[in-house]
């Protein structure tokens, strides 16, 4: 290890220390606050952390690969131990035995019992042989029960939902509170709730789609009338994701701001 | 076998879940295999966790690049794991949920996975901001569209588009740019967003019935030994 | 429509913030009119100090709801006392600070109607979080409220939308417990309720997979049940075509959370002292969002500047 960095880690080091001592004798002056060191150890370890991500923003460093696998692996345990406690303990044991969920203190009722349920068990192990050489091709078996019901589940939802109801609700009306020319003259304005703004908007719902839909068929050239569709429909695509980068920016912008102010509010203590 | 089995399986499974959603007698098989795919799904967690374990032993044994983080990640795992399944520090006990206020899980949940996820993806508004200024150039018609429209829906969202445009009267007031910003999110940005969600639509409807038919075999994988 | 002006910005420390600011996209301008290059960290720089000035220096705005958002508040504003309504926390720390706003805020307005609360997750890392929300707003902010009379957190299954595809139906299949292993018949809000289909209303916030997409496919259309979401910013936009159909609200990135916050406070005053970060992340919101279009018209000014040059070069 290099001198430079021995130091550099001594420094980061000490100022953790110091930093838990400050935090954990600013908690100890609450009287709410029931574990103050251990409180503290937590804040400092978050806000440590956290700076430590933020350094890649200068450049990969050693802090910044720590963090990132510390990451990796607390994360994995993380869903393990949810995923074993919520459905394992919780759905698969009290339908098989009476003596494990009097271990794991889950209630148990005899008439819910289902042996069946050995099955996504013993598909569960095959899919564990995964990792293994010689009998990983075992794994396909529990492999294409979840191909088979996510293809299953997905393939009426979306018809209904994403294809079906989508249609029907292209259908808008192109004229909208229609009494009349005069009545429509009379009203004809530029405000945002005006029929005016409404008409056109419910115009570019209905020409918008049709055409961003001719856009993505590509199986007939994009040529005369078909192409002045598909121009459309690019012109209609590209105020969308102008639409969405906006709201990407302004969604990246709060979790940093989300960030800081943990810094700021929990670990500093700058602001109340 | 290798083949033919997983094949009937997915084919038998969709089915079923398709039947189940027209005849009402299927309809508790098909919640059935539904929680069977849950369970199964916990499985997929634990086959995770078993490949990062065995990637990450490898790469210590072997001494590859940067192998001292893979003891950082093994320790951090195991650590979690342990505190996790035996609930330790939890004030419910056994009987309590994992993530119980007070118990070293959600401590260490709270400590190390939140700030560290947290952080990660807010580092993209430095590169949103790198990338607005390096590059979003309005090069042609299509480009400029896109920038006009992020710019009203940018401004929109603030207080200053209302500065800016509020004195505009109320027979007006669709250009006020808040306004602005709240007509284009339901208009134009549904119309485009929709046509998008269609094609997605088909092609999910598409891809499913190729599965189920086993027209689609990819997930299958490549001939084993 | 109106829309409220600025409310408080008299603070010194927000002039100086704001003259940095200017000052530095002043000397950004002028590189840009040179055409020269800029280090991406001055670039990362200028977020932050637009980022962390208004923490320090406290910016406020007032908010009010847009459509999307007032149609949730009064849904659950016009719902009786004692209506079930379901809260679905389907997110992970990297969406916390701009969704968990969201969710505490539609807690507290369910919390103070007196509605039945069910809270669940789709997620593993949102049971840890809802942990939190309910420390925060239940247990500080209304003591009273009971466990299994008041609210139930159900927690968290693993399998997505099959977890949805068999609560549409059955809730006790998939969540024959609590969290701390109650069963499902002893716990009072689930009384009458056999399924979704039983809910008044259903709330969730997300922004991934599985989120409020699968809400709608697999719940709210099948089940007939109203649904409303709250989204992170990025996925927002992907959202309108659900609206008011399948969706009757979106509440989009912190400024959702903001604007229902604002909602709040305007019916019940008693809010005015709690914590809204919705409202308080605004400031920096604000302030980043015109630094970003500063450098998207900064970086056209320097790209026009060196397409001319390069014209000039080749006569």
């Amino acid at each position: 290890m290099k001198r430079s960095s021995v130091i550099i880690l001594s420094v980061v080091v000490l100022l953790f220390l110091a930093s838990w001592l400050w935090k954990a004798s600013t908690l100890s002056s609450d009287p709410g606050i029931v574990n103050a060191w251990g409180q503290a150890f937590g804040i400092t370890l978050a806000a440590f952390l956290t700076l430590a991500i933020l350094s890649f923003l200068y450049r990969d460093n050693p802090f910044y690969k720590f963090a990132e696998h510390l990451f990796v692996g607390v994360s994995a345990a993380f869903w393990m131990v949810m995923g074993f406690w919520s459905t394992i303990v919780g759905n698969l044991v009290p339908r098989l035995s009476e003596g494990l969920s009097s271990f794991f203190k889950v209630p148990f009722d005899r008439f819910a019992v289902n042996y069946f349920y050995f099955i996504p068990v013993i598909l569960g192990i095959l899919l564990l042989l995964r990792l293994s050489r010689d009998a990983g091709w075992i794994a396909r078996w529990p492999l294409a029960f979840i191909v088979g019901t996510t293809a299953g589940l997905n393939f009426i939802r979306y018809l209904r939902s994403d294809f079906i109801e989508q249609v029907s609700s292209t259908f808008v009306p192109l004229l909208v509170g229609w009494q009349g020319f005069g009545h429509f003259l009379d009203n004809l304005d530029l405000s945002a709730t005006g029929q005016l703004a409404l008409t056109v908007g419910n115009w570019v719902i209905s020409l918008g789609v049709f055409c961003g839909l001719v856009y993505f068929f590509f199986s007939k050239a994009h040529t005369g009338v078909f192409g002045a569709a598909s121009r459309v429909g690019i012109w209609v695509l590209m105020i969308t994701f102008g639409a969405s980068f906006g709201y990407t920016v302004m969604g990246r912008i709060s979790l940093l701001v989300g960030r800081i102010t943990f810094l700021f509010k929990d670990w500093l203590g700058l602001i109340s | 076998m290798r083949r033919e089995v997983p094949l009937a399986i997915t084919f038998f499974v969709g089915t079923l879940l398709i039947i189940s959603v027209f005849l009402p007698p299927a309809e508790g098989l098909g919640e059935d295999f539904t929680v069977f795919f849950d369970i199964i799904a916990v499985f997929a967690f634990f086959l995770g966790g078993g490949n990062l374990v065995r990637v990450h032993l490898t790469k210590l044994s072997r001494r590859k690049e940067d192998w001292p983080y893979s003891i950082v990640t093994l320790l951090g795992f195991a650590l979690m794991l342990v505190v996790g399944l035996f609930k330790l520090g939890n004030p419910g006990g056994i009987a309590a949920s994992p993530t119980t206020d007070g118990s070293y899980f959600q401590s260490i949940f709270d400590s190390v996975l939140l700030p560290l996820g947290a952080t990660m993806y807010s580092l993209l508004a430095f590169f949103v901001a790198s990338a607005s200024y390096r590059a979003f150039r309005a090069k042609n018609r299509e480009a400029t569209i896109l920038l006009v429209a992020a710019f009203i829906i940018l401004l929109g969202r603030t207080p200053f588009g209302m500065a800016l445009t509020g004195f505009i009267p109320e027979q007006f007031d669709l250009f006020q740019v808040p306004n602005l910003a709240v007509w284009i999110m339901n208009f134009p940005n549904l119309a485009g967003q929709r046509a998008i969600m269609i094609g997605i639509g088909l092609g999910v409807v598409s891809m499913s019935l190729r599965l189920i038919l086993g027209i689609e075999r990819t997930y299958l994988g490549g001939d084993e030994r | 429509m109106t829309w409220a002006p600025l409310v408080s910005m008299s603070n010194l420390g927000v002039v100086i913030s704001l003259a940095v600011i200017g000052g530095g996209l002043l000397w950004l301008l002028y590189r840009s009119l040179l055409a020269k290059e800029v280090d991406r960290r001055v670039i990362f720089l200028f977020i932050l100090v637009s980022v962390a000035a208004p923490l320090l220096f406290p910016m406020t705005f007032e908010e009010q709801a847009t459509p999307v958002v007032k149609a949730i508040f009064d849904k659950i504003e016009s719902l009786p006392e004692g209506s079930r309504v379901l809260i679905s926390f389907d997110f992970d720390p990297a969406m916390a600070p701009e969704v968990q706003p969201m969710a505490n805020v539609v807690t507290q307005h369910c919390m103070v109607k007196g509605h039945k609360v069910i809270f669940m997750c789709l997620f593993a890392t949102g049971q840890a979080l809802l942990t939190q929300s309910l420390e925060l707003i239940v247990s500080e902010q209304f003591p009273d409220k009971v466990d299994g009379i008041d609210y139930v957190n159900i927690g968290y299954k693993a399998g997505n939308e099959g977890v949805l595809n068999v609560i549409v139906s059955d809730f006790k299949k998939m969540f024959p417990t609590d969290v701390n292993s109650v069963p499902y018949d002893s716990i009072g809000v689930f009384k009458g309720i056999r399924s979704c289909k039983d809910l008044d209303m259903v709330f969730t916030i997300g922004g991934g997979k599985p989120g409020v997409k699968e809400w709608v496919l697999f719940v709210g259309d099948p089940g007939r049940v109203p649904v409303a979401g709250g989204v992170a910013a990025v996925v927002a936009p992907q959202m309108y075509p659900y609206y008011p159909k399948q969706l009757f609200g979106i509440m989009g990135g912190i400024k959702g959370a903001a604007e229902y916050e604002s909602e709040l406070r305007k019916t019940y005053p008693q809010f005015h002292d709690v914590d809204a970060p919705g409202l308080r992340m605004m400031g920096p919101q604000t302030l980043a969002h015109m630094v970003i279009m500063a450098f998207i018209v900064l970086g056209n000014v320097s790209f026009i500047v060196q397409k001319r040059r390069d014209r000039r070069r080749k006569r």
